[in-house]
């Protein structure tokens, strides 16, 4: 475990001293027009190679970049697999009828591609994956080798974070059938946290700040509590208790919309609020190219200290957020109690208690 | 707007890889974890189970023990007492006893001290009878030698008899 978390420091190191290159060599060759909006987007977007740092120009520097595979399907060619590094050996930027344009692969002819290239967020979340497997078997590890004695290590560290899961957001939210969903919430809980704090680290990926991740997630979320639902769940949809006949037709849409306005928030929440902790931080240390003076780096790095400590926060935050919410929809819909929709709001979970019975 | 399409490789290899990461986890991470730390709170709620029922079975083993010493104060009580009463019956009986043997003795020896009162007043009046008929012998046999000699000695006589 120790060398595990050593190797990941150094792993992590090495990037974050070269992206401080990048951008300052990047200013240093485009002082003409430094444009903060294109380099945020291009730090928050996807891209087909793991690009680190730039040394000297950028069109006659050194790239330092990771070169990652291209597996394209076109419906009249087939699957052509290929290393991005391919891109730069040609001339024109295209290899096998593919280029990259506007961070997307497309057909120099025009044609459908369908693009399940190994990005830079694809090779970023095969990263976590390992890491998270990686650690909670150690984890598991100390359970089996240190049976019922005191934890020890990653173990005591992270089982204080287990217990939370359990006592405070499965058990207070969805109730005696908590058992089957512990596996489901505690991946989410970890997986968003852990790619949280992994996409704080320079040059890393935004993997938890990407749309398709958190529609994922939440897609999950949506499946997973309809198909634990019961006829008391449906009951409250399409015929609520205690409301009025004559509001049924407002009140039923009502009900069938917000069974997917919850993954949805779920969804916009996750990626909003960490997507624009990634453009704070960006967006002040533009403002020392903006500036083009050195006085304002303090000011600036000041702040994006700041508001990086606030995104470790956030980063558990919003892992704590995500698992609760979901916690409570999987909750209502298993909920054998009528007045289970009582606690279904955006609440911080306090008054859930109840509820369980 | 590219920040918020959905990319479909993205998509694919997300779905694959967190449901694998999903059924790794659960099956060699969640499962042994919840396991664990079930059976360690098991185990420790176990033995505070344990404690406290030690701790009851020591109170009623101390209030057995208080009730056995109770009684076992109350028994010799008791006990005393009853010697105690014996003791003084022992005694009273003893003494009636002795006041009767003493009774006895003393009547017995009255009667004994009575029977040597009447011999020695036989004997007495047998002696007396002896000597009135010893002096009336001599005094007779003086008569018949002197007869002035004769009423001297009555007289003589009659003087002694009635220092007597």
């Amino acid at each position: 475990m120790k060398h595990l978390l050593l190797a990941l420091c150094f792993f992590f190191t090495l990037p974050s001293f070269a992206v401080q290159h990048e951008t300052s060599a990047a200013e240093a060759t485009q002082s003409e027009n430094f444009d903060p909006g294109k380099v945020i987007m291009e730090h928050v977007a996807d891209e087909h190679e793991w690009h680190f740092a730039t040394l000297g120009n950028e069109h006659t520097g050194t790239h330092l970049t990771l070169p990652l595979p291209i597996i394209a399907y076109q419906p009249g060619k087939g699957l052509s697999v290929f290393s991005s590094s391919q891109f730069h050996h040609s001339a024109d930027g295209t290899y096998n009828g593919l280029k990259i344009e506007e961070g997307h692969l497309v057909a120099e002819d025009g044609s459908k591609v369908y693009d399940f290239s190994i990005t830079k967020n694809v090779a970023s979340l095969m990263l976590s994956c390992l890491i998270l497997i990686l650690v909670f078997r150690a984890v598991a590890k100390g359970y089996r080798t240190r049976q019922g004695s005191a934890p020890k290590g990653a173990q005591s560290f992270l089982e204080p974070v287990v217990v939370f899961i359990r006592d405070e957001v499965a058990k207070k939210s969805i109730g005696p059938k908590y058992e089957r969903y512990m596996p489901y919430l505690l991946t989410i809980f970890f997986f968003i946290w852990f790619n949280n704090l992994l996409g704080l680290t320079p040059g890393a990926a935004n993997l938890s700040g990407n749309i398709t991740v958190t529609f994922m997630l939440a897609v999950a979320t949506l499946l997973i509590t309809l198909f634990s639902s019961n006829k008391y769940y449906w009951a409250h949809i399409f015929r609520p208790p205690g409301v009025p006949l004559w509001l049924l037709p407002i009140i039923v849409p009502v009900e069938i919309v917000g069974i997917f306005i919850k993954p949805i928030s779920l969804m916009v929440r996750l990626f909003a609020n960490i997507t624009a902790g990634h453009i704070i931080i960006l967006s002040f240390i533009s403002l020392i190219f903006l500036f083009k003076s050195i006085a304002v780096s303090p000011l600036s790095l000041g702040f994006g200290l700041f508001i990086s400590m606030l995104e470790l926060l956030v980063a558990l935050l919003q892992a704590y957020i995500f698992t609760l919410l979901s916690a409570m929809y999987i909750g209502g819909a298993v909920e054998d109690h009528h007045d289970a929709d009582y606690q279904m709001g955006y609440d911080d979970g306090s008054e859930t208690t109840h509820v369980t019975h | 707007m590219d920040l918020i399409t959905p990319q479909l490789g993205l998509l694919f290899w997300q779905t694959v890889l967190f449901l694998l990461l999903l059924f790794i986890l659960t099956k060699f991470a969640w499962k042994p974890i919840m396991a664990g730390l079930r059976e360690r709170e098991d185990s420790i709620e176990s033995a505070l189970r344990m404690a406290d029922q030690a701790k009851l079975e020591m109170q009623q083993l101390k209030a057995g023990n208080e009730k056995l010493l109770a009684d076992a104060r109350q028994e010799r009580d008791r006990m005393m007492q009853e010697a105690t009463t014996m003791a003084n019956q022992h005694r009273e009986a003893e003494k009636a006893r002795a006041t009767e043997e003493a009774n006895r003795i003393i009547l017995q020896a009255r009667e004994a001290i009575q029977q040597e009162k009447n011999a020695a007043l036989a004997e007495v009046k047998n002696t007396a009878a002896q000597l009135s008929l010893d002096i009336a012998e001599r005094i007779l046999r003086r008569e018949l030698a002197d007869p002035a000699a004769q009423t001297q000695l009555v007289d003589s006589y009659l003087k002694d008899v009635k220092l007597n």
